[in-house]
């Protein structure tokens, strides 16, 4: 357990071979639910769809352009905010609640649902002695659903706008909505749900049981309906765990197969899109280096993060650090789970990253400050890609002697306008609301460590907020006002603010003309291009970070070195 | 217009003027147009401030003064560059100024003349103009023909024919009439005229940003933005740091500090430079004569990715030339050339003078006296379609000798009671399948053979065209030849596509089906009759003999008039471009090296062991001095580095036609990986040399 194990390499191989493997496949079909084209699932779900347009009052012909659609979705989010704080201030007065859980305060209330609407699914509390079956089945399962699928819709706005020509059509938001929901993530949760059913996760309505322990003293075991809601808090990169632990409680997480799977479960839609993306854009190719993009950072990331945790710990001699680590299933998987997880805008946990090294809490720490764009959360990391994109094109596509384009779309003023906004808003959050923590003793008191590991608490949460992750460094106390309603404000800045500009270039870019390519282009899908992408998103993603980080996690790691903890 | 002398980028006159202006630019008011560096200012200001409010607490910090002393040079730098960009183009239009301020016009008042300065001239006035008179301001030729010397706007010092009606209308304020009287409606208004809105252009006051700048503009405000963040919040995490390493607030971060590490993070180098490289564009255009009438079409230039060529001036040198003489059966060739040579002697068409000429270097065929061979010639007209000569030998017989189109000299030959063979009929069609043009002569009742009249490619042309292509460029070839000989000549020239038989209708039409199609559509004209596609056109360059509605409607003038001019302002736009990239390249990764060499320096205290050296001078990579001499290297490297990339933006990267990929490659490595490494390099040598 203490070295890297060709066992473990075997893994990472196996995973990642899946991980390339299913891209195309889960990504072809999705190229097809959203073309409108036909495709297997059609036959078994399309009357339900029918159905759901009818009761709805939706005519599936009528498309929109971007103002209307980013108002429909801004109406849908209202309306799911305003349902989920209600049922949660009066859950005590309402059924399914058997372990007589009394009502949630009005701050927790309001940060859980901005949480759960922006596919954040940050926790300031713990599910089991918190919330009801009822607040946790219609109210935040149903938001892992259709919080995902609006990162899914936003992105395929997006892609209309650029593969479309002088148009204003960007598509219907609850078209696009109820078919990532019905033909994706439906199938696809209750596929998962039923496997790890089987491998032991809890699935029920019982109130929890208490039992004896072998000490003699009593326990309650919680128990719930807790493999459906975990199935689509993976596969949404939604990540809000039934029970606090998350997924290192064995009821969520039982074995190393589900382990496997829940992780592969992590990453599977955010890389696929890629590839529908590719598809649908007209070249497969442009998904690939979308694609590679994110594999770089990742894999990167992963190798720093599995060196640092190998690496001789100064304190205890030669020995790794343990403490918080998944135990059962070792430090690489543990790793590996930290790495998806803030990668891929997730933020459901088997280990406490609290207890990461200094180094790998600041890979995990970086995944999510350089926006959610390293496969990030279900359309979210690719519209976030977009943004990088937009601005890498933009810097250097000047450099071959044309203004720049994308894909035929000139890039001008607007877009850049816009791509500015999209990178703005999370570093607004992320900086400005961490310094106000840091100086306040309404932040300051929530801090459970000294010295920069106390500066790298606070500087994860609000990171976790702004980029709509919702791990924790779980070091810090986070259910105070102060802390549940700027954090809250955190994650809807760092949603909308990124969806109203993506959705804005959408529209613009629907309306403009397409160039043809020709050997005058900048290529947009070749090594080059790649590389200036990655160096793009480090420096500007990097820099705006990089004063923060040197006085948190890079100032601990140097005083690890040298034998000092916090 | 010919001012070529200050092709060195400086002479002192330029610079003492330059270095006037940097300081007048200091006004906040002109100062806002460009943020990043008014951010640069402000900083200036308060460290200033900073240090008259530490002498009157009573304390001094030399750091701080000297902080201070380099964020005004930054400032002052990126106006330098902006004031010799506006005053190198500024030169050149002067020159051209100074030739109309003072011009008396004759200005038609019903029937009476009247002479007002022709600054209070409006559109739509009556001037005269005769021998010796300066055009007053852009106008038309209403009556009249004259002869006009424009070397004051072109440098040709041969004088050109401007006349009512046709092509040749338009005349420009500033020349001179050199002979006859012509009436001219004035069609600009006084401050409108070409040479107004070329000077406005260069003039920094009334440049209007392009959309493209405007665009790079909001990237680096918003950048600013972004750093501005990062080192607002700096206080607060430092704060927080110093509490943890069990120091006292009082040593937390001061201002000016924190400028200067703003002002290093925030893209000064690009936004110091963005003005400057707009304003050489166009004055790289002005260099190659040719006028912009806005920013815009430079920047749409470099998009352009289909041209439409006329055949003739462009591809082809203006004439066809004879390049071979084949006779007919049983007749000599050199009887061919003979006869061909005696039925041009007196034809002065370029055509004809080239088979005069082909006949000397082929068989040494001297020019004869026409009067001594009683020879009458006889010219083309329209009717005839044939040329040649009647010549009475001694013996009183007259001979007839004839060229001309296959199908006029049939006719020729069958009035003669003559024979036209077969074989001739199958050459003449041969050649033309090639692209050439066949003539046909004879002498009374006999074909004597062909003259092969080829369009001649211009030299190089077709590696003009390679290149174009590896850039993505198309190109098309308009044409009023027939579509056998528009496809030989395209061959020949390596042209991607032609019109045949075009008409100017057709080259509107053209130009609007590839704008559907998403491209962007470059073409020269000079006809009125090309006035809607030069308008329509996303580059449209007007020849400046052309007429006024065609100047009106292109968006450039071509001050030569030359057709491959539309070539070279494609690449001027695409430079343009290039130079603009780069140097936003260069800037924004030259931060990386910043933030090492000043984080660091911020931090030392911070945590710090039993020596007083915080564990964050692990960061100090460049191994700097001092914190103090770190700060001041970074911010003086950030100034020095305008000025040095000055001439670059002046002169423009280097431009070499090469595909999209080649060109990217090498501007990244230079200004991408050397804008990484430069500031690391020059860092800690400015650190060294203030240590010595």
């Amino acid at each position: 357990m203490n070295e890297f194990s060709l066992i473990e390499f075997i893994q990472l191989v196996i995973f990642f071979g899946l991980l390339i493997g299913l891209t195309p496949v889960l990504g072809n079909y999705m190229s097809k639910v959203f073309a409108g084209n036909k495709h297997f699932m059609l036959p078994v779900l399309g009357w339900l769809e029918k159905y759901t347009y009818k009761l709805v009052r939706i005519n599936p012909t009528e498309e929109t352009n971007w103002k209307t659609y980013t108002i429909n979705l801004l109406l849908f989010h209202s309306a799911g905010f305003t349902f989920i704080f209600l049922i949660q201030l009066f859950q005590a007065y309402l059924p399914l609640n058997p372990a007589n859980l009394s009502d949630v305060s009005w701050h927790s209330a309001f940060n859980i649902s901005v949480s759960f609407i922006t596919n954040t699914n940050w926790q300031d509390y713990a599910g089991e002695t918190t919330l009801s079956y009822l607040v946790q089945m219609i109210g935040l399962t149903v938001q892992n659903f259709v919080s995902a699928a609006t990162g899914i819709a936003v992105l395929m706005a997006l892609i209309r706008g650029i593969f479309r020509k002088t148009t204003d059509r960007v598509g219907n938001f609850w078209i696009d909505l109820t078919r990532t929901t019905l033909y994706v993530l439906l199938p696809l949760s209750i596929l998962f749900s039923i496997v790890l059913v089987g491998q032991g996760v809890v699935q029920n309505f019982k109130p929890y049981e208490a039992v004896q322990t072998l000490q003699g003293t009593q326990q309650v075991i919680p128990m719930g309906p807790a493999a459906s809601q975990i199935a689509i808090k993976q596969l949404g990169t939604n990540g809000g765990g039934f029970f606090n632990s998350n997924s290192s409680h064995p009821f969520e997480n039982p074995t190393p197969f589900s382990n496997f799977l829940e992780m592969l479960a992590i990453l599977l839609i955010p890389a696929s899109l890629t590839f529908t993306y590719g598809k649908m854009v007209g070249s497969v190719r442009q998904g690939w280096t979308i694609f590679a993009t994110m594999l770089f950072f990742l894999v990167a990331g992963l190798s720093i993060s599995i060196y640092a945790e190998y690496s001789a710990n100064p304190i205890f001699g030669h020995l790794p650090l343990m403490e918080g680590k998944e135990t059962r299933f070792g430090i690489t998987n543990s790793v590996l789970w930290s790495t998806f997880t803030t990668a891929a805008s997730n933020g459901s946990v088997n280990a406490m990253h609290d207890s990461l090294s200094p180094v790998t809490g600041m890979i995990a720490m970086i995944n999510i400050m350089l926006g959610e764009v390293i496969f990030g959360g279900v359309g979210a990391g690719l519209y976030g890609m977009f943004i990088f994109i937009i601005l890498t094109v933009f810097i250097a596509g000047l450099m071959v002697g044309r203004t720049p384009e994308y894909l035929g779309k000139k890039v001008e003023a607007f877009e850049v306008q816009m791509a500015i906004i999209a990178v703005l808003a999370p570093a607004f959050v992320i900086l400005i609301f961490s310094a106000w923590a840091a100086v306040g003793n309404n932040g300051l008191s929530g801090i459970n460590n000294a010295g920069p590991h106390g500066l790298s608490e606070i500087l994860y949460a609000f990171s976790s907020a702004a980029g709509n992750n919702g791990s924790a460094f779980a070091g810090l106390n986070v259910n105070t006002v102060f802390y549940n309603i700027t954090l809250g404000i955190g994650m809807l800045i760092g949603r909308f603010g990124v969806i109203i500009p993506v959705l804005a270039i959408a529209g613009r870019m629907a309306e403009k003309k397409i160039i043809p390519p020709s050997s005058g282009t900048f290529r947009t899908d070749n090594l080059l291009f790649i590389g200036l992408l990655i160096a793009v998103i480090l420096i500007i993603g990097g820099l705006t970070f990089f004063p923060a980080l040197s006085l948190g996690p890079v100032t601990e790691h140097l005083l690890l070195r040298i034998g000092i903890t916090f | 217009m010919k001012t070529k002398q200050h092709t060195s980028l400086f002479n002192q006159n330029l610079i003492v003027q330059a270095v006037k202006y940097s300081i007048i630019k200091l006004n906040p008011a002109l100062l806002i147009r460009n943020p990043v560096i008014f951010m640069v200012g402000i900083g200036a200001l308060l460290t200033t401030i900073i240090i008259f409010y530490g002498i009157y607490q009573g304390s001094f910090s030399s750091f701080n003064l000297k902080i201070a002393i380099w964020l005004w040079i930054t400032v002052l730098f990126s106006n330098f560059s902006e004031a010799i960009a506006e005053g190198r183009g500024k030169a050149q239009a002067n020159s051209l100024k100074k030739n109309r301020t003072q011009i008396k016009a004759r200005k038609l008042n019903g029937k009476q003349e009247i002479s007002v300065y022709a600054t209070e001239l409006k559109k739509g006035d009556m001037v005269i103009c005769e021998e010796g008179d300066v055009i007053p301001s852009d106008g038309e030729v209403i009556e009249g023909i004259a002869s006009v010397d424009e070397s004051a706007i072109t440098g040709e010092s041969a004088p050109v024919i401007r006349e009512n009606g046709g092509d040749r209308s338009a005349v420009t304020g500033g020349t001179k009439v050199i002979s006859d009287r012509i009436l001219i409606r004035i069609t600009t208004e006084s401050g409108n005229t070409f040479i107004d809105r070329m000077i406005a252009l260069v003039e920094g006051a009334k440049r209007q940003k392009t959309p493209n700048e405007i665009a790079l503009s909001i990237l680096l405000s918003g950048l600013s933005i972004i750093f501005l963040l990062a080192v607002v919040t700096l206080p607060s995490f430092f704060g927080y740091s110093l509490k943890a390493s069990g120091l006292t607030q009082s040593q937390n971060l001061t201002l000016p500090v924190l400028i200067a590490l703003l002002v290093c993070l925030i893209p000064t180098t690009i936004g110091g430079l963005l003005s400057a490289i707009g304003i050489s564009g166009m004055d790289r255009l002005l260099q190659r004569n040719v006028i912009a009438t806005s920013g815009r079409a430079i920047e749409a230039a470099g998009d352009v990715d289909v041209l439409l060529l006329d055949k003739t001036g462009t591809i082809t040198l203006g004439n066809r030339m004879a390049t071979d003489f084949i006779p007919a059966e049983d007749v000599s060739v050199e009887e061919l050339a003979d006869a061909a040579q005696l039925s041009s002697l007196s034809d002065e068409t370029p055509e004809g003078r080239s088979i005069v000429v082909l006949a000397k270097e082929k068989f040494n065929i001297r020019g004869r006296d026409m009067n001594s061979l009683h020879a009458t010639f006889i010219p083309f007209t329209a009717q005839s379609r044939m040329s040649g000569v009647d010549i009475r030998k001694d013996d009183g017989k007259l001979h007839q000798i004839r060229k001309g189109s296959s199908e006029a000299i049939r006719n020729f030959i069958h009035n003669n009671n003559g024979f036209y063979p077969q074989k001739i009929k199958d050459t003449v069609s041969a050649i033309a399948r090639q692209g050439a043009t066949p003539l046909v002569v004879a002498k009374d009742k006999k074909v004597l053979g062909l003259i092969h009249l080829k369009d001649i490619v211009k030299g190089g042309i077709k590696q003009r065209f390679a290149e174009l292509r590896k850039m993505g460029i198309k190109t098309v070839m308009i044409t009023g030849d027939n579509p056998l000989t528009a496809a030989a000549i395209a061959a020949e020239a390596g042209v991607d596509d032609f019109m045949a038989e075009a008409k100017p209708e057709d080259k509107l039409r053209r130009i609007r089906e590839e704008q559907i199609n998403g491209h962007l559509v470059g073409m020269i004209g000079d006809g009125t009759n090309d006035a809607p596609a030069l308008a329509q056109a996303d580059i449209g360059i007007a020849m400046n003999s052309g007429t006024q509605a065609a100047r009106e409607a292109g968006n450039m003038v071509d001050l030569d008039s030359n057709p491959t001019k539309l070539i070279e302002v494609v690449e001027v736009g695409k430079q343009l471009l290039m130079t603009r990239g780069s140097l936003t390249t260069f800037s924004i990764a030259n931060d990386v090296a910043k933030y090492f060499a000043i984080i660091p320096a911020l931090a030392l205290p911070l945590y710090a062991s039993k020596d007083g050296t915080g564990v964050l001078s692990a960061l100090n990579i460049m191994n700097l001095m001092s914190p103090q001499s770190a700060i001041l290297s970074a911010i003086i490297f950030n100034a020095i580095i305008i000025i040095l990339l000055v001439p670059l933006a002046l002169k423009g990267v280097r431009y070499r036609p090469v595909t999209a990929n080649k060109a990217l490659t090498r501007n990244l490595f230079i200004f991408g990986l050397g804008g990484i490494i430069a500031p690391f390099i020059g860092i800690k040598l400015i650190d060294l040399l203030i240590n010595l």
